[in-house]
């Protein structure tokens, strides 16, 4: 066969590439909301209610260099990146069972629906009599809280394999585990992906709440545990500050992390717009 | 006459062991409303070096019996053999190319997907697997777009990596249901012939489905015509060389006389 020529592609202005890009729109959005924020505190002037954006960013400097703040991120982050990996490895496992046998897929069915709708955090009391106050029970709710919808979207992306896939991938003799790894697993990636996501943030938000429940005698708390003290100290600059150090952790999760890899992935697979 | 029709129970040499021995194949799957019989009592044999043409209307089974050799679904009775043995499971010695654009790995590029194929479906090295693919990826006039992702080509394209993956291969038996059916008119007769050309170059066995009698004339040896509701076989054509060339008055004629005997019901005139 004769050969196909490559399309010519043309480089778009730099300035156009900078304006078609969406960052500079979310930092005007952004500034607008600081804006409001200082301007609302300000005229309210009630540092107990609601400290201006000063306040709190001066409050957040001052816990990033005694130490204190970097400390109990650290500790929640430990406990999260531990519970978030366990569970989407025990949602791997639940998965590929359901993709291989009706039995399993049956069960995976079933458990979602009972245990997907029950919030992580009403766990809790459940956790602390079988495994005490402590990272245990904390790495309890985790997972609970990340097994589900990511259990849920890994199914519902093996679902939407498109048949021809499948076939193309059995009429190499893929079968068990490798027709999974390698066949179902990149092909329901999108699906997957938006699980992963939805599951990092069902477990960020129990975590802190977790924290915030029981950090009270747990001896080396973690974020939760310092929006907590502050608040019992009417610290309010520093619970302000000890949120927006949740919102930050959880914007670079997003968009550092997550943007990146959808955009090594799907993206460049062409299975998800740009 | 070149041409003749056989009577549809034609069973082959019986001297030399065939290639692929259908023996009165029926295949039926449950549905809402009962069980739906596809295709009924077929019986045919195909040798090496030959390339046979299911020749259909929509409804006949001839994708529902291609999918059966390929191993994707199991005859309800009758026994389907390839070198004697029975086919019981899909396999890379018969490498199918399938008519929707989907059946290429999205995340690989076009080397990688026909690379990964030979290291799984051959156990080649990765080096050697390279260097396959590429050969093969050059020989459908792709050089340029090895690594270019699937979607970012078009549906003639996306065509010619799966015919290259199946080649590369080698199989044993090379499965075409309706490859070209989804490409326009221009692009489907370019391919016919690239295909055509890469099948007599490699002499490859080929079981080819489609609903086009210009084009089953185009790639057959030989053609087996089947009617609907359930399939069966109705006829059986020959295909001569000088025959396969558009325009010809040799080609027209087969291919009145096809469209007469076989689909002469006004229901099924324009396939």
């Amino acid at each position: 066969m004769s050969d196909i020529a490559a399309p010519k592609l043309v480089r778009a202005p730099a300035l156009r590439r900078v304006f078609d890009g969406t960052p500079w729109r979310r930092a005007v959005i952004l500034a607008g909301f600081a804006l409001i924020w200082e301007l609302y505190a300000r005229w309210l002037d009630n540092a107990l209610l609601l400290p201006t954006m000063g306040a709190t960013l001066s409050a957040l400097w001052a816990a990033i260099v005694s130490g204190e703040l970097p400390d109990r991120t650290l500790t929640s982050l430990r406990v999260l990146i531990t519970g978030y990996a366990l569970g989407v490895a025990v949602a791997a496992a639940l998965t590929t069972l359901a993709a291989l046998s009706r039995w399993g897929n049956e069960a995976l069915g079933l458990l979602t629906s009972m245990f997907n709708p029950l919030p992580a955090i009403a766990l809790l009391p459940v956790a602390l009599l079988w495994f005490g106050i402590g990272t245990p029970s904390l790495i309890f709710v985790l997972v609970h809280s990340v097994l589900w919808p990511v259990a849920l979207a890994c199914y519902g992306g093996f679902l939407a394999v498109p048949s021809t896939l499948r076939m193309a991938g059995r009429n190499l003799g893929l079968s068990g585990g490798r027709f999974v790894v390698e066949i179902l697993v990149p092909a329901a990636f999108p699906q997957i992906l938006s699980g992963l996501r939805i599951g990092w943030a069902f477990a960020w938000r129990t975590l802190i709440a977790a924290e915030l429940v029981f950090g009270v005698s747990a001896r080396s708390g973690g974020l939760g545990w310092f929006i907590y003290t502050s608040r019992a100290q009417l610290e309010t600059a520093s619970v302000f500050a000890g949120l927006l150090t949740v919102i930050l952790i959880g914007l670079i999760v997003e968009g550092v992390i997550f943007r990146t890899l959808t955009r090594i992935t799907v993206q460049r697979w062409g299975q998800e717009q740009a | 006459m070149n041409v003749a029709p056989r009577s549809a129970d034609f069973v082959g040499d019986a001297v030399t062991a065939p290639l692929l021995a259908l023996d009165h194949v029926s295949i039926s799957y449950p549905t809402r409303d009962g069980i739906l019989t596809a295709v009924e009592d077929v019986s045919f044999t195909l040798s090496a070096g030959e390339r046979l043409v299911l020749l259909g209307p929509s409804g006949c089974g001839k994708s529902t019996l291609l999918r059966a050799v390929g191993g994707f679904l199991k005859p309800s009775t009758g026994e389907i053999r390839l070198h004697g043995r029975r086919i019981d499971a899909p396999g890379p010695d018969r490498m199918t190319v399938f008519q929707e654009f989907d059946q290429l790995l999205p995340w690989r590029t076009v080397l990688g997907n026909v690379r990964y194929a030979l290291q799984r479906g051959k156990s080649l090295p990765r080096p050697q697997a390279e260097e396959v693919a590429r050969h093969w990826l050059s020989r459908v006039g792709l050089k340029n777009f090895v690594d270019a992702y699937p979607h970012t080509l078009s549906g003639g394209m996306k065509q010619r990596v799966a015919i290259a993956r199946a080649f590369a291969l080698e199989p044993a038996l090379l499965l075409m249901d309706e490859p070209f059916a989804a490409l326009d008119a221009l692009t489907r007769r370019q391919m016919q012939d690239e295909l055509l050309k890469l099948c007599e170059e490699t002499g490859s066995t080929t079981l080819f489905v489609t609903h086009g009698i210009d084009e089953a004339i185009r790639v057959g040896t030989r053609i087996l015509a089947l009617t609907p509701h359930p399939g069966r076989l109705a006829a059986t054509f020959d295909v001569p060389p000088d025959t396969r060339i558009r325009g010809t008055a040799r080609f027209a004629e087969l291919e009145r006389q096809i469209q007469q005997s076989v689909f002469a019901d006004p229901e099924t005139e324009h396939v």
